[in-house]
């Protein structure tokens, strides 16, 4: 392809869509990114909520296990 | 210690000061790609996630951030536009050309915005950022890890198809 063909195609494009050379960003976006941090500090993940249920239910019907429990511990 | 060691340390502060610094810049190169103030915010949210989850694996000693920012940036987009799947917008929150296009005008802004949706997010990004943008090669090839003469060859690629499509259309470029 030749150099003339590309620039009728960049001609074209540039006629139809205007550079966004000017946009700039109109407000700070820090709180939305603390607020994102945040979230994914305090998130737990659902294999922790699942695991500690199943000590939970484990505990409940087989209390016998307690001072084994404590004994690793 | 340096900003970008801190930052490479996990601290939150030196990641805050190189957001504020940075956040401008990564908004322009964003709307430069997507053409769209709301989805370039998003996306410049996204990049500076993905920079703080991978801030063990920056080396300050590379010193510069901006690329670094630019080439997450540029994937985060290219992410985007591959899920995306819709026409790009038309770039209502840019700054309107000299004279508004009359109904013929609008016709072929059309074609064209169709013809640009034919092709792959990886060389609509190139074609956007070498053909509209005009940035220099070197920085898109940075921006994408790849060498400039990939560059030229997917603006070639890319405008073969342009050309193809609006051929198809009844535009001749």
């Amino acid at each position: 392809m030749k150099e003339p063909q590309i620039d009728d195609v960049k001609k074209l494009l540039k006629d139809s869509l205007p550079p966004a050379h000017g946009a700039e960003l109109g407000r700070d976006l820090w709180p939305e990114m603390l607020q994102r941090l945040d979230q994914h500090t305090l998130r737990v993940p659902w294999w922790d909520w699942a695991l500690l249920a199943t000590v939970a239910a484990a505990l409940c019907f087989f209390p016998g296990i307690i001072p084994a429990l404590l004994y690793h511990l | 210690m340096e900003l970008l060691e801190r930052f490479a340390a996990g601290d939150v502060d030196a990641f805050e000061a190189l957001f504020r610094q940075h956040q401008g810049e990564v908004f322009r190169w964003l709307m430069r790609i997507v053409r769209n103030t709301a989805v370039a915010e998003d996306l410049t949210l996204e990049t500076f996630w993905r920079m703080h989850r991978a801030h063990a694996r920056f080396d300050p000693s590379m010193g510069n951030c901006g690329a670094w920012l630019r080439r997450i940036a540029t994937n985060a987009a290219i992410d985007h536009l591959r899920h995306a799947h819709r026409e790009v917008p038309l770039p209502d929150d840019l700054p309107a050309t000299a004279q508004q296009p009359p109904g013929e005008q609008l016709e072929l802004r059309r074609e064209i915005l169709r013809a640009m949706n034919k092709l792959s997010p990886r060389l609509r990004v190139v074609v956007l950022l070498a053909l509209v943008e005009e940035e220099p090669y070197e920085r898109i090839a940075e921006a994408l890890g790849i060498s400039e003469s990939a560059v030229k060859l997917r603006v070639f690629r890319g405008v073969r198809i342009l050309r193809k499509t609006l051929s198809e259309a009844g535009v001749h470029p």
